[in-house]
C-alpha cells in the first residue's frame, strides 16, 4: 500500500514581519547603519532588512546592560527577578504559534519541530529558571549567589529561539544583564523575543539585541565592559573566543561542535534503535552540535539495521518546512548547503559509499536528501569532521570495547548514544564513553532541568539544570 | 658534628612509580635560605613531562575505577605515611624557606589535616554534585560528575609542602591523574613527598611530580594536547593569560584558586555527564 499526504501547510498569516529591524537597546529600537536581508531558506525570499551591529552599537548596549544591572536588576529581589521570568514564559507560551511559524521562516526547519520542540522547550526554560531566581543560595557547591556582572551571549543558527532561551533564561535568573547577538542568519524570533520583554515590562536595558555578523560578535567578545560571555558555535570560532578572552577576566562558557556515536548493540531492539538513528541524525536537517552523527553497529546486526534504516528513510518527507506531514525541512544557508556537499564529495573521493532515498527537492531553496554512507573509516573526514547536516556515516564493530574505542576516538565529547537491552551493559557503556550527554535507547532528549554541554573540545560548562545555573554565578575557581 | 658523615639524599623526578633522573642530565642548586648547598635538583625538560603523560594517561583509567572508597582510604594513606615523617619534612622545609621549626611543623600537620579532608571527600562530593533531574517525559534522568582525566598542576613556590598537598589531593581523590610541578625554588619537600607516595598504595603513574623551572615548563604543560586540566595556581597572575591562551587548541580546563580546602578545587576538574533512558515496559 502507497500512503500519499496532501499538503497541510501551516498558514503564515500569524506572523508580521517589519521591513527592515534595528537593534533592541535600552529597551527601545535603535534603527542600524547598514542592513543585510534576511533570507527564507526554503524559498530564497527575501524576509526582512536586519541591522548590521557595529561596535558603537554593541557599546551602547553594554551600557545599557551594565546601567540597568547598576541601577534596577541587581537591585530587585530574587523574587521579584523571578516573576518577570515567569511573566516570559507565559508570553512565549500565549504567541507560540507566531514563534513558530516565524521560526520556521526563517530557519527552514519543519514546522512540526518548530512548534513541538523549539517553542515550547523555550518557553519551558524560562519557566524553569524563573523558579531559581529566589533560591540561587541552593544551587550548588561551590559558587556563590552573586552574578557576573553584564553577560555578552552569541548563540547559533540551528535552534535560534530555544539557544536564545538556554541563555537568556539563566542570565536573567541570576541576576546578570544581557547584550545578545543572535546568528546572522536567523535574526527573527530573537526580534520577536524582544517584543515579549517588552510586554513583559522588563526593565530597561536588561536585555539587549543586537544582531549582525561575526564583526558584530567578535566587537561583544573584545568589549571590557563585558563580564562573561556564553558562546554557542563552531569549535573553531570558540577557540577564537577563548583565545581573545584568555588574557582578561572575563569568564566563559563554551558549546561547541560534536561528532556523536550512536552504537547499537546487538542484542538492541532494531526497529526502536531505526527510529532513534532517524532522530538522532535527520531531526533538524542534521543540524544539530549533539547529533547521532557516527552510527556504530555491531557487525552482527549491521546489515538488518541498514536494511531498516534504508526502508524507513524512504518514508522521509522532505520538502516545504510550513508543510505539517514535512519531516527534513531545508538547509540553513547556502555557505552551510556548499559545507555539506564539499564533506560528503570527500566521503565519495575516500572511497565511503553514499546511499540516498529518491526524493525529489524543492527547485528553489537550499535541500539536501537525507544521507547515508557505508564503509567508512576512522580516517576518513565525515568520520572525523562535523558535517551539520542529515548526513550519517557508518562504522561497525565486533566487541564492546572496539565500540568505545570508536566512540571515544575523536577530539569531541558533547553525546553519544547507546542502544541495548541489557541494563548492565547500557550503564558499563555510558561509563566508558567519554560525552556529556549520553542517550540510552533514545536520541535528541533535551528538557531545561538537564545539564547539557561537552567534554574535551565540544565546550567549557553546562546549559540546563544546577549546572547550567552555576555558569552564571561566580564560583571559588577564578 | 661527630667524625661520622652525612648520607646525603639525591633528588630526583618521579614518574611512573619510579625515580629517574631527568633525561636532559640537568640539574639545578638548590640552596638553603642562609645560602648553603642543599642539593641539586633535577632540572626536568619537555622530555621529562611528556613521559609523565604517558604515565599517567596510562594510569588514569584504573585510578578513575577504583571504587571511591578506594581513592579516599589510600588518600588517607598519604596522610598517614606524611604524620610519621612529620619532623623529616618539617626541617626540609625550614632548610629550604627559612621558616621555623615551628612554623614548618605547622605547615606538614597542615598538609597532613588536608590530605584526610579531602580523602573522606571521594565518596561525598559525587552525591552533591551530581543530580537526578525531573524532565517532563517518560525517562530517567541523571547528572554524575566523572574525573576530567589528566590533569597538570604548577605548585606554588611559597609553602613548598602545603600548597603542593592542596593542589593535588583535589586532583587526584576524583579519579584524576596528575603531573605537578614542584615549587621552582623549594622542590625539595615536594620529591620527599613522592618517598611517602610510593609507600601509600597509591598505584604507579598516578601521581608524576617534576622538578624544574616554571618559565620552561608550563607554556608545555599548557600546550600538551593529552593533558586535560591544568591548576595554575602556583603562577604568577600576570603569566596566567599567556598560559590560558596556550591551553586552547585542547580546550584545556584552566583554573586558579585562592582558597585551600575547597570543594570546587576537586569539581574543577570534573565533567558533568547526563545520561537518559525511557521509563516503560
Amino acid at each position: 500500500m502507497n500512503f500519499e499526504y496532501a499538503a497541510a501547510p501551516e498558514s503564515r498569516s500569524v506572523v508580521k514581519i517589519d521591513p527592515v529591524y534595528g537593534h533592541f537597546i535600552n529597551g527601545k529600537w535603535v534603527t542600524g547603519t547598514s542592513h543585510f536581508n534576511s533570507i527564507n531558506p526554503a524559498t530564497e525570499e527575501v524576509l526582512s532588512s536586519i541591522a548590521l551591529g557595529t561596535s558603537a552599537d554593541v557599546d551602547a548596549a553594554v551600557k545599557a546592560a551594565r546601567n540597568a544591572f547598576d541601577k534596577s536588576w541587581s537591585k530587585l529581589s530574587g523574587r521579584e527577578r523571578g516573576k518577570y521570568l515567569f511573566r516570559i514564559a507565559r508570553i512565549m507560551q500565549e504567541r507560540a504559534r507566531e514563534f513558530a511559524v516565524l521560526e520556521t521562516l526563517d530557519n527552514g526547519k519543519p514546522i512540526r519541530e518548530s512548534r513541538d520542540v523549539d517553542v515550547p522547550l523555550s518557553a519551558a526554560h524560562f519557566f524553569y529558571h524563573a523558579g531559581w531566581a529566589d533560591k540561587l543560595e541552593f544551587a550548588g557547591v561551590g559558587t556563590t549567589t552573586t552574578p557576573h556582572g553584564v553577560v555578552g551571549q552569541i548563540i547559533p543558527w540551528n535552534f535560534p529561539l530555544l539557544m536564545l532561551a538556554w541563555k537568556v533564561a539563566p542570565a536573567l535568573a541570576t541576576g546578570n544583564t544581557v547584550v545578545l547577538k543572535p546568528a546572522e542568519t536567523t535574526s527573527l524570533t530573537a526580534l520577536l523575543f524582544a517584543q515579549v520583554c517588552q510586554q513583559a515590562g522588563l526593565p530597561e536595558g536588561v536585555v539587549n539585541i543586537v544582531t549582525g555578523d561575526g564583526s558584530t560578535g567578535a566587537a561583544i567578545v573584545n568589549h571590557p565592559g563585558i563580564d562573561k560571555i556564553a558562546f554557542t558555535g563552531s569549535t573553531d570560532v570558540g577557540k577564537l573566543i577563548a583565545r581573545a578572552v584568555s588574557a582578561t577576566n572575563k569568564s566563559l562558557t563554551l558549546e561547541l561542535g560534536g561528532k556523536g556515536a550512536n552504537i547499537v548493540f546487538g542484542d538492541a531492539a532494531i526497529d526502536e534503535a531505526v527510529e532513534g538513528i532517524v532522530n538522532g541524525i535527520f531531526f533538524n536537517q542534521g543540524h544539530v552540535c549533539c547529533a547521532g552523527s557516527r552510527l556504530i553497529l555491531q557487525e552482527n546486526i549491521a546489515d538488518e539495521v541498514l536494511e531498516k534504516l534504508k526502508r524507513r528513510m524512504e518514508k522521509i518527507r522532505v520538502g516545504d518546512p510550513l508543510d505539517k506531514n514535512t519531516d527534513l525541512g531545508a538547509i540553513n544557508s547556502a555557505e552551510q548547503l556548499a559545507k555539506i556537499h564539499e564533506l560528503t564529495a570527500a566521503g565519495d573521493t575516500e572511497g565511503a559509499a553514499r546511499w540516498s532515498p529518491n526524493c525529489a527537492l524543492p527547485d528553489k531553496g537550499f535541500w539536501f536528501a537525507p544521507t547515508i554512507f557505508t564503509g567508512v573509516t576512522q580516517a576518513h573526514r565525515i568520520a572525523r569532521e562535523e558535517i551539520f547536516g542529515p548526513v550519517l556515516s557508518v562504522l561497525t564493530f565486533r566487541t564492546p570495547n572496539e565500540a568505545i574505542e570508536k566512540a571515544n576516538n575523536t577530539p569531541f565529547g558533547l553525546s553519544a548514544g547507546i542502544w541495548s537491552e541489557k541494563g548492565s551493559n547500557i550503564l558499563w557503556a555510558t561509563q566508558q564513553l567519554r560525552a556529556g550527554v549520553i542517550w540510552a535507547n533514545t536520541f535528541n532528549k533535551f528538557d531545561p532541568a538537564s545539564p547539557f554541554g561537552g567534554y574535551k573540545e565540544s565546550g567549557w560548562g553546562r546549559e540546563g539544570g544546577r549546572h547550567g545555573l552555576s555558569a552564571y554565578l561566580k564560583g571559588s575557581a577564578k | 658534628m661527630s667524625g661520622r658523615l652525612e648520607v646525603m639524599k639525591t633528588y630526583k623526578l618521579y614518574i611512573n612509580g619510579a625515580f629517574p633522573r631527568t633525561e636532559s642530565g640537568r640539574s639545578y642548586e638548590i640552596k638553603s635560605h642562609s645560602g648553603e648547598f642543599l642539593a641539586n635538583a633535577c632540572l626536568a625538560s619537555r622530555k621529562d613531562l611528556r613521559d609523565a603523560v604517558v604515565a599517567a594517561r596510562a594510569a588514569q583509567p584504573g585510578w578513575a575505577k577504583a571504587t571511591a572508597y578506594n581513592r579516599g582510604q589510600i588518600i588517607y594513606r598519604i596522610a598517614e605515611m606524611l604524620e610519621g615523617r612529620a619532623d623529616q619534612f618539617a626541617q626540609e622545609i625550614s632548610l629550604q624557606t627559612g621558616a621555623t621549626a615551628k612554623e614548618s611543623l605547622q605547615e606538614v600537620s597542615e598538609a597532613v589535616d588536608l590530605l584526610v579532608w579531602y580523602a573522606g571527600w571521594s565518596d561525598k562530593l559525587p552525591s552533591l554534585a551530581g543530580a537526578t533531574n525531573p524532565v517532563s517525559g517518560p525517562f530517567y534522568n541523571f547528572t554524575v560528575p566523572e574525573a576530567l582525566g589528566v590533569v597538570g598542576v604548577i605548585a606554588p613556590i611559597e609553602k613548598p609542602l602545603f600548597g603542593f598537598v592542596a593542589a593535588i589531593a583535589p586532583i587526584l581523590v576524583s579519579g584524576n591523574t596528575a603531573i605537578a610541578l614542584a615549587s621552582s625554588s623549594a622542590p625539595l619537600s615536594a620529591i620527599s613527598f613522592a618517598e611517602v607516595v610510593a609507600t601509600s598504595d597509591l598505584p604507579n603513574g598516578v601521581l608524576n611530580i617534576l622538578s624544574g623551572q616554571q618559565s620552561e615548563l608550563a607554556p608545555w604543560f599548557a600546550s600538551h594536547m593529552d593533558i586535560d586540566g591544568l591548576d595554575i595556581s602556583g603562577l604568577a597572575v600576570d603569566q596566567h593569560g599567556t598560559i590560558k591562551e596556550a591551553g586552547v587548541e585542547n580546550l584545556k580546563r584552566i583554573s586558579s584558586f585562592a582558597e585551600t580546602a575547597e570543594p570546587g578545587r576537586i569539581l574543577a576538574f570534573m565533567e558533568a555527564k547526563t545520561v537518559w533512558h525511557p521509563i516503560g515496559n
